[in-house]
């Protein structure tokens, strides 16, 4: 077995060696250079896409998915050993995805046979870029108080409503999506469908943030028809996908927090002399950062072999997001009026601030550090009501 | 290897768990405490951990030992400290154990510690904190050295059968195995904050022979460091113990206590400060199994390892230290009462949060080696 793993490793080093291109084992310069896929694909650097179709022809752009689903089959022990050659060489992700983070395992759990075999190789090769409607403007930590309505019309559903911060709606090919199906009731009148985001009556609007960025969007749902089989999981059940979504969320969320696999921006602006007091900081936020990797090494081992509390991904996203915006609150202090311009060529177009704003949503999005706390505190540390 | 227990390593982990609660629950040192014991610790409990080849764990099979790691040793501590149990396992089981490893000390030394009657005590630290310096002098002396200084923190000193003794040779550092009744060595008690017994040495002119040496003259840094990795590691992993006892107590505390005619564990204010705390226990613990599996795979790991004892060493610092504030005043009134325990896991934890550099020393080495 642990000689099968050794030959899996040596295979793995050798293939990563000889495909993976010298660009790509250098972190991303700006958010452009980060690969996303979907039906029009926007690469910074031709490298992504070299990158990403020889990873994806391999199924490594999802290892543990079987390999039917355009999966590369591994065990958990082999992903493991995957993920850490690739870190070795600080390979970039070839394929960041909501289809492979999010919606990819909630398909695997309740999608039909056809269902997956329609999505998942799609996502898997990145042909396919997914969005998430969830919240919207009078459901946010009430998530579940959604009004977004699918109306029964035989053979299809007609959808009519507004969800906002929806990540990338703009760019998005297709999107998942929580409706009700029954208003009587609140959480079992909660459906999930799937759609063509260029369905008619699909529209979306850029939210303008204080990063100066629009990453997220308000969408409107206007007579939208969606064929009845595009329903995942059973009618009206869809509180039950949603919930197994979000901890898949949070801990993609989680992972905010473990920095880059590059230098660190913060080591690299201590040893250039930060005060006593800023080193200080730096070196005990070094402390619980490097504890959360094993956090997080930690957690996913215990996932992988079912030994994770199931609401232990509301702490990972909790302490993950906290930590993340702790990394940029001191970026910011040590990297002094540098990192203050926000147009210059020298920073990048402002990448610091830009970044450090925009981290201040992560303990908003995907249910906020306090919808965790109350998490943890019911569920695993069984406070009452 | 995943970061988790493995079956034998879970099975032990049962087995420390039912024996420690048995044997030494907080009742047995809250006894010990109010006997003014002079001892500090139990030597039929220290028996009785031999008995259960808990003292064997890191000695090597064929020296007698179980030939087991760093996971496993940091299993028993674990359960020593929610119980708050007062023992010499952590200095003599696993750091002398280690510093002793290879060495030719260890044949003299293995066998009193397998058969639970031997009790190591680590005379490393001399000024107030954990800084590394050592100005104690081993001078050569006829057939061997004669040592002269003062050591302080030294966890059950004034009863140890071995002192394991860092002092300055030559050209270097030399790590020496003394006997605790040698000649010229005079042993102060002090009873410190949580009732441990810890003692203040003066060596005026000790004599040792050669072969009290640990491994080399000059080459002390190398069985120093294991010393101290393995005291970190194995002290972090007490915390987590202490820790982890605060918290489930005060938990259970939240989930019964009734105010305003409801459990207070109901108050979000409460329930937030709770979860957090739990949040930074779950990365404490996470720290330490990492820095036991680093230790145990080897000295090729040796420096990912070294990074990964002083996270851990820093990190159950921050989160035990939390936890037992938490508990303190999350139980109120009571939780100042010497009649309710909570207030023991406050003074263990800030003892061992202090023991072999603090989380401050500790971040301060992670910056030094970072190059900042």
């Amino acid at each position: 077995m642990s000689e099968d793993l050794d030959q899996f490793r040596a295979e793995t080093r050798a293939w990563l060696e000889a495909n993976c291109p010298a660009e790509m084992r250098t972190p991303p310069k700006s958010d452009r250079e980060t690969t996303w896929g979907g039906r029009n694909p926007e690469y910074a650097h031709p490298d992504q896409k070299v990158w990403l179709d020889r990873m994806a022809a391999r199924g490594w752009t999802v290892p543990d998915w079987p390999s039917e689903y355009g999966g590369g089959g591994l065990s958990a022990a082999e992903t493991k050993i995957l993920r850490e050659e690739l870190k070795r060489i600080k390979a970039r992700n070839p394929l960041n995805s909501f289809g492979i983070s999010m919606l990819g395992p909630a398909l695997l759990k309740y999608g039909t046979e056809a269902q997956k075999l329609e999505h998942l190789p799609k996502i898997a090769r990145g042909e396919i870029r997914w969005c998430q409607g969830y919240s919207e403007p009078n459901a946010g930590s009430d998530l579940a108080g959604l009004q977004t309505s699918a109306e029964d019309k035989g053979d299809r559903f007609l959808v009519n409503g507004q969800k906002v911060w929806t990540s990338y709606a703009d760019k998005a090919d297709w999107i998942f999506c929580l409706v009700r199906t029954d208003k009587r009731v609140k959480q079992a009148g909660i459906s999930f469908l799937l759609f063509d985001m260029a369905s008619p009556g699909v529209s979306t609007k850029p939210i303008l943030l204080i990063s100066g960025n629009s990453p997220f969007c308000e969408t409107f749902f206007d007579n939208v028809e969606v064929p009845k089989a595009n329903l995942l999981g059973e009618l009206n059940k869809g509180w039950d996908v949603a919930k197994y979504l979000l901890g898949h969320e949070r801990e993609m969320i989680s992972g905010f927090g473990l920095g880059g696999t590059g230098k660190d921006p913060l080591v690299e602006a201590a040893r250039k002399g930060a005060d006593p007091i800023l080193r200080a900081q730096i070196a005990l936020f070094q402390v619980r950062s490097k504890a959360f990797t094993a956090m997080s090494e930690k957690f996913i081992d215990e996932l992988k072999a079912g030994k994770a509390h199931p609401a232990q991904p509301s702490m990972m996203k909790y302490y993950g997001t906290e930590l993340n915006k702790a990394r940029h609150e001191l970026q910011m202090a040590a990297g002094g009026s540098d990192a203050l311009e926000w147009e210059s060529d020298a920073s990048h177009q402002g990448a610091a601030a830009r970044t450090w704003l925009r981290t201040k949503a992560n303990s908003i999005e995907g249910g906020t550090s306090e919808i965790q706390l109350n998490i943890i505190a019911k569920r695993i540390l069984d406070l009452p009501s | 290897m995943p970061l988790y227990l493995n079956d034998d390593q879970t099975m032990l982990r049962d087995t420390a768990k039912d024996f420690i609660a048995s044997e030494a629950p907080i009742a047995h040192m809250r006894a010990l405490r109010d006997a003014d014991d002079t001892a500090g610790f139990s030597r039929t409990l220290w028996k009785q951990f031999a008995e259960m080849g808990f003292t064997g764990i890191l000695i090597p099979e064929a020296d007698g030992g179980l030939g087991l790691g760093h996971v496993e040793a940091g299993v028993v501590l674990e359960e020593i400290g929610r119980n708050l149990s007062p023992s010499p396992f952590l200095a003599t089981a696993v750091a002398a154990v280690e510093a002793l490893k290879g060495s030719a000390a260890a044949r003299a030394w293995y066998p009193g510690i397998l058969a639970g009657e031997t009790v190591a005590a680590l005379a490393i630290d001399e000024g107030a904190k954990h800084d590394g310096r050592i100005a104690m002098q081993a001078e050569r002396a006829g057939n061997g050295f004669r040592l002269t200084g003062a050591k302080q923190f030294v966890t059950n000193g004034h009863v140890a059968d071995l002192l394991l003794v860092a002092a300055r040779t030559g050209n270097g550092t030399t790590l020496f195995a003394v006997a605790g009744d040698a000649q010229g060595l005079t042993a102060t008690p002090q009873r410190l904050a949580d009732s441990s017994i810890a003692a203040r040495l003066q060596f005026d002119g000790v004599e040792v022979d050669a072969d009290a040496v640990i491994g080399e003259v000059d080459q002390g840094d190398g069985p120093l460091a294991r010393l101290l990795a393995a005291g970190r590691t194995g002290a972090s992993a007490e915390m987590i113990g202490v820790g982890g006892g605060a918290m489930d107590m005060t938990v259970s505390y939240l989930r019964e206590r009734k105010q305003f005619g409801v459990a207070i564990g109901s108050f979000q204010a409460l329930q937030h400060r709770a979860a957090h705390l739990y949040s930074e226990m779950e990365v404490a613990r996470a720290a330490v199994l990492k820095a036991q599996q680093l230790l145990d795979a080897g000295p090729e790991y040796a420096a990912a390892a070294a990074e990964a004892v002083a996270v851990a060493k820093a990190m159950t610092g921050l989160a035990t230290t939390l936890a037992v504030q938490e508990g303190v005043q999350m139980h109120g009134g009571i939780g100042m009462t010497d009649e309710f325990d909570i207030g023991f896991f406050m003074k263990r934890a800030r003892i061992l949060a202090e023991m072999f550099g603090d989380s401050n020393f500790h971040a301060n080495a992670l910056a030094e080696s970072a190059g900042y």
